[in-house]
């Protein structure tokens, strides 16, 4: 290559399908370690999914349960509203879930500065490598959260059909919809399908965002720096 | 007149360690021709490495300037100092830095992408690089299948991708044994005079002088004196080297 002295050209863009094969290709071949981050992310957003789904059981089957005559819902309080106590383990799932997975995906991005650094020696603009790791963890993301919104779901079906049995599926909350519970009391059901989106969602950008502070602040530093900065 | 590739000029770098201010180099004014193999020799903590990073653009200096081809460097945009890194400079470490998820084809590839190749291109020349540093047969082992020199053999391969005019090599023989050292040394010799490539090497392997046309001796951020290849021969006599 021939160039003019002291001409200095203007970097080019990286084709988006040359950035979608790199970061499939770095997750596949750190598959266990890949792994072991999606499970933060699987662990995070299962624990949430599946205290969201039994509130939802146990209020659909409040008033069916009132119905039948069962009573197997001692611990909330009378007038049927959700109980303190899960408000309180819902705010907990959500806290571990969001602490989980910005934990993960910091570690998994900061263990690869010098990467970053090296790319920015060949020539990787910043949003190169924020790119990059934007598609990454959103592909963990997803992947976790949307497993880990089943396994939550699943887990907390079969703790309940312990409880209720097979009513559980013939009252099952599967979509949103309001309760009445009595007079001027309203149960709100937000709905299986709805809980799994927004666990899936959750998780993914949970995920994306963990992993895009640390990569945007390692590319932004100069490659000597990033490479020297030891974990 | 010569042909000045790399010139600088009173770079100053300094590193904030707590309240304390570091100042690794001091003042380095330096003029490198093109097609020189130059070493930056001196101890560890005495700046050389410091200074091959302000070369690169791998850092920015806390003063002074640094020009490639007489550009100045902290005139460039983000943009054109990528396009530099990627077209002009080919870097060689001490610990390789190959990424590891990758074969060897596909990290010497990696700058080409950067750079626009195709992917026949890429892989046509990647085969040939790798060919020419005498790693034909393994281009498809990823880093931890190969043994150091093999590692920085790809290094080497590596840095050649976009035919920069600058090879920097900063400890190249570090982690190496002496036979391995000697064998990298003299592959990015013959790059530099069958090629043409200009090399700034920082080093403090002894073996590396022979090789080099000029020497610049750097102690406490300070250039302490530049010998050339006559002056050097004459020492190497006495301590006895090759």
């Amino acid at each position: 290559m021939e160039q003019q002295h002291g001409q200095i050209g203007q970097q080019i863009e990286l084709p988006f399908m040359e950035s979608l094969r790199i970061s499939f290709q770095s997750l596949k071949i750190r598959f266990g370690r890949s792994i072991i981050t999606t499970a933060g992310i699987t662990l995070g957003i299962a624990f949430m999914v599946s205290v969201l789904t039994n509130s939802d059981f146990s209020n659909a089957m409040k008033e069916t349960g009132k119905e039948q005559g069962i009573t197997t819902f001692e611990e909330d309080d009378e007038e049927g509203r959700v109980s303190t106590k899960e408000i309180w383990l819902i705010i907990m799932s959500l806290i571990v879930c969001v602490v989980g997975i910005a934990n993960a995906m910091l570690m998994a991005v900061t263990e690869r500065f010098r990467e970053i650094g090296t790319m920015k020696c060949l020539g990787a603009l910043d949003r190169f490598i924020v790119r990059l790791f934007l598609l990454e963890s959103g592909f963990q993301g997803l992947a976790g959260a949307l497993i880990g919104a089943l396994i939550g779901t699943l887990g907390s079906i079969l703790l309940n059909l312990k409880n209720y049995g097979l009513d559980l599926f013939f009252y099952f909350p599967l979509f949103p919809k309001k309760l009445q519970a009595g007079p001027g009391n309203e149960i709100v059901i937000y709905g299986v399908i709805v809980i799994i989106l927004f666990g899936a969602v959750l998780g993914m950008l949970l995920a994306v965002i963990g992993a895009a502070f640390p990569a945007w602040r390692a590319a932004k530093l100069p490659p000597a720096e990033a490479m020297r900065t030891e974990v | 007149m010569a042909d000045i590739v790399v010139k600088t000029e009173d770079v100053v770098k300094e590193y904030q360690m707590g309240d304390n201010v570091l100042r690794a180099l001091d003042g380095i004014s330096i003029e490198i021709e093109r097609g020189e193999y130059i070493s930056l020799m001196g101890p560890s903590g005495s700046g050389k490495s410091t200074l091959f990073n302000m070369i690169g653009a791998l850092d920015r200096p806390t003063g002074g300037h640094v020009f490639i081809d007489g550009q100045d460097m902290s005139q460039l945009s983000q943009s054109q100092i990528a396009w530099f890194r990627c077209h002009r400079v080919g870097y060689i470490f001490q610990s390789y830095n190959l990424l590891h998820v990758m074969t060897a084809l596909e990290n010497v590839t990696l700058p080409m992408i950067f750079a626009g190749l195709s992917a026949s291109q890429r892989n046509d020349k990647g085969a040939e690089l790798l060919e020419l540093v005498g790693l034909g047969d393994r281009i498809d082992h990823r880093p931890d299948e190969l043994s150091g020199g093999q590692r920085q053999r790809v290094a080497i391969a590596r840095a050649l991708a976009n035919d920069p005019s600058i090879i920097l090599a900063d400890e190249p023989t570090a982690n190496l044994d002496t036979i391995t050292g000697r064998e990298i040394i003299d592959l990015i010799k013959q790059l530099n005079t069958e090629e043409k490539v200009t090399v700034i090497s920082a080093t403090h392997d002894l073996k590396m002088l022979d090789v080099s046309d000029r020497i610049v001796d750097i102690r406490d951020g300070l250039v302490e004196r530049i010998r050339n290849r006559d002056e050097i021969e004459i020492e190497i006599g006495e301590v006895g080297g090759h």
